[in-house]
């Protein structure tokens, strides 16, 4: 670990925090429906949208109503990229000539794209056309983002409202929310990406004959378009098979470093958009504080573990650090951050193969999509997330000094406990229970790249990353089989939808109660105390569910590394 | 619910259109108009052809020229296209080895590549990004440590004096944006372009 290491990552902490307060103040007029700098060119667009679409924009949806249209509009979604990526071959905008993509392919990248998951058992330039890039892909990384924090937003105004049946409208929601937010942010954050060097074309790719006279087909597209909403919504899905490692998705350390900040910028708001919604900005901070404190432990835990570098490799005589898998212009420090950062949110990008790194470097990844990719986390998955630990921590907290728990002046009762413990437990159900059988298949087995606690570990790896919606891999697993294809797909689907469907629940049931003012008994929730508090219960359950698992990868690879033992 | 149907059609086309035509093709025609380097992919040419892109690492085996990084990347089998066979800095098909820290294939190929650099220039310890792949395998930059180590090698094959070739790979060394973000580099394309001008093979 260097100083001029530990400088880069205090540098991103501050731009981060700096960003949180303009952007959810912003966010929060976005939501609350008021006029924005933007709305003289955007609410007419808006309002056409309405119109054809037949919604009526100040008619507020029962949560169970706001659910329903969230599936719909999921459904139709996944019915159209299915049928985009099926039809590809005979389309427009397709210069190298990319055939249909396999049925079971298609139907994994579909779900993949719709639960922002955006795993890849495909790899992007040799599998997809443009306008599989652009209309499907792209699309989906815009609507399934604003879908995300559209959901936080209802539970927020779960929170904030009192004795009300509605929490809002999911058509207005996810409409603002991708003109006024994200549409915006990525016009201007793309052309900064193409001047960095990031191509931005329709021509076809392109064939060099290099200095030794060899031929290189270089794949080029509208790489920078999709590549920020990619970030922006962290869905990180790559235009190219190793995502923002390729030189054209990431081409220089600044734009390295605004891909990093990007992916924590909205996330990191929403904090903000729920504390001055609940009508107290320090609720938001108190959340913020307890993302914070979990991110920098991980990032000194990866960061320290790849700057020792690997016994194998120490023992050859190289210095500096696990370079494997990592890009040069990046280094140790900014990959190390990246992955830390990609995982805490739910955003799956990576910049350095992940599969290469040290057993333990690469396990707080893992740990960070275990916990239910709640710090920061994906755009509203993230704060959603976090909201549910936040509601078993008081109940946790309740039961300690016997009094009826209270979360921003509600009552936190049996019900809410309920949906939050459902939501929070279907995710190690799918993820340990998948990688369980995997590993017992042997055709499942045969997928492992490495051998040794490694190969458990990309197994696991795999199926956390497609429940937590995250979509970074150890990459050396073979995914791309009917068996991964379908049990992914179907650890993505449970993964987004098990755990929006209670937590919109407790949004309909938290929005019906009664706001009950602050008395002497009631636990201040802006405090250390409080922090302290939901930081133990995240890593008690956390902790007690998968570290029987953890111990059979990354923990016993990590000792066999030291006695440098090689599988 | 029924009547929830029709907004989620009208608003995917609608969205649609907007995020996935609007937005990248007035994206593609800005870029183009106002970087039109940038956005076609950096590409360089020498005598009218097109010989590279300067983000993206290319494949040097010869004594006369700097080596990029070990590339992981695969290209189909010329025996058998079902088979995929290395195919090093494959510009449409980027990947990593994946290989993991207690894997013993990394670690023969680490050796092998170490022994080699050794023999080709005992006086210097082996950088290490000259013998790790690059998670993308298109990785166009070495350290400039990993340049340095390289001189006397390229000096020989091309007749220069060594110091005319380390004072080539300061002048094409980068140091970190700002003094602060990145890693200090050198582009090996751009190097040997250098070379190649300073002395013709």
């Amino acid at each position: 670990m260097t100083t001029i290491g530990w400088i880069q990552i205090a540098l991103y902490c501050a731009v981060v925090l700096a960003l949180v307060k303009p952007l959810g103040g912003y966010m929060t007029s976005v939501f609350n429906g008021e006029r924005t700098f933007l709305s003289p060119i955007l609410r007419p667009v808006e309002a056409g949208l309405y119109w054809v679409g037949g919604v009526d924009e100040k008619r507020e949806q029962h949560w169970l109503t706001y659910t329903v249209a969230m599936l719909l509009f999921h459904v139709v979604g996944f019915l159209s990229l299915y049928a985009i990526m099926r039809l590809q071959a005979v389309l427009p905008f397709n210069p190298a000539g990319q055939s249909a993509v396999a049925e079971d392919l298609s139907f994994n990248t579909a779900v993949s794209f719709i639960t922002n998951t955006n795993w890849q058992n495909y790899g992007g330039e040799s599998t997809m056309s443009y306008l599989t890039q652009m209309l499907g892909l792209t699309v989906h990384n815009f609507l399934s983002a604003a879908a995300g924090i559209a959901l936080a937003v209802a539970l927020i105004r779960g929170f904030a409202r009192s004795s009300m049946r509605t929490i809002g409208n999911f058509w207005v929601d996810i409409t603002r929310c991708t003109l006024y937010v994200l549409l915006p942010i990525c016009i201007v954050y793309a052309l900064f990406l193409v001047s960095q060097g990031m191509p931005q074309t329709l021509g076809a790719y392109v064939d060099a004959t290099t200095l030794e006279g060899a031929k290189q087909t270089i794949a080029v597209g509208p790489v920078a378009s999709q590549v920020a909403i990619k970030m922006l919504g962290t869905n990180g899905g790559g235009f190219f098979n190793a995502n923002a490692a390729h030189p054209f998705e990431n081409p220089t350390a600044l734009s390295n470093f605004i891909q990093m900040i990007s992916i924590f910028a909205l996330g990191a708001a929403m904090t903000n958009v729920f504390g001055r919604m609940v009508g107290n900005p320090r609720q938001g901070w108190a959340i913020l504080a307890v993302m914070g404190v979990l991110f920098i432990t991980g990032v000194a835990i990866t960061y320290g573990a790849e700057a020792s570098g690997t016994t194998g490799l120490n023992a050859l005589g190289l210095t500096g650090g696990n370079m494997e898998g990592k890009e040069l212009r990046f280094g140790i420090v900014a990959s190390s951050l990246f992955a830390v950062i990609t995982t805490a949110a739910s955003c799956g990008a990576v910049n350095a193969m992940h599969d290469s790194f040290t057993a333990i470097g690469g396990m707080i990844p893992l740990i960070n999509m275990q916990l239910g990719e709640i710090i920061v986390g994906g755009v509203g998955a993230g704060l959603y997330g976090m909201l549910l630990f936040v509601v078993l921590a008081i109940f946790v907290a309740g039961l300690m000094v016997g009094r009826t728990p209270e979360y921003v002046g509600k009552k936190i009762e049996a019900r809410e406990v309920k949906m939050a413990m459902l939501a929070i437990l279907v995710l190690p159900l799918m993820y340990l229970g998948w990688t369980a059988v995997a590993v017992v298949l042997p055709s499942a087995v045969a997928s492992m790249a490495n051998a040794g606690p490694h190969g458990f570990t990309e197994v696991l790896y795999a199926f956390t990353s497609a429940t937590g919606n995250n979509g970074s891999a150890f990459g050396g697993l073979t995914g791309n089989t009917f068996f991964y294809n379908l049990t992914l797909a179907s650890s993505m689907f449970v993964g987004r939808f098990f755990m929006i469907v209670p937590a919109m629940a407790l949004a309909g049931s938290l929005a019906a109660k009664k706001s009950i003012p602050a008395s002497a008994g009631t636990l201040p929730t802006t405090g250390g105390l409080f922090v302290g508090l939901v930081i133990g219960v995240i890593l008690i359950i956390g902790g007690l569910t998968f570290f029987p698992a953890l111990a059979l990868g990354p923990i016993v690879e990590h000792l066999a590394m030291t006695a440098n033992t090689l599988f | 619910m029924l009547r929830e149907i029709r907004p989620a059609i009208v608003l995917l086309l609608g969205l649609t259109a907007i995020t996935g035509l609007g937005y990248p093709l007035a994206m593609t025609g800005i870029a183009g108009a106002i970087m039109p380097t940038q956005a076609q992919g950096s590409l360089i040419e020498r005598d009218g052809k097109v010989i590279g892109s300067s983000l993206i690492g290319q494949e040097f085996k010869g004594e006369e020229y700097f080596h990029g990084r070990p590339s992981a990347t695969l290209g189909p089998d010329p025996q058998d296209s079902t088979k995929t066979v290395p195919q090093p800095y494959n510009a449409i098909n980027s990947m990593g080895s994946n290989l993991g820290p207690t894997s013993k294939a990394l670690i023969d190929r680490v050796k092998e590549d170490v022994e080699k650099l050794k023999a080709e220039n005992p006086s210097m310890p082996v950088p290490i990004d000259l013998v790790t792949a690059s998670g993308s395998g298109l990785d166009p930059n070495i350290s400039p440590e990993g340049a340095l180590f390289q001189v006397p090698r390229v000096a020989k094959a091309r007749k220069l004096p060594e110091d005319r070739v380390r004072q080539l790979v300061t002048e094409k060394t980068e140091g970190r944006l700002g003094g602060l973000l990145g890693e200090p580099r050198v582009n090996v394309l751009a190097l040997n372009l250098a070379l190649d001008a300073a002395a013709p093979k």
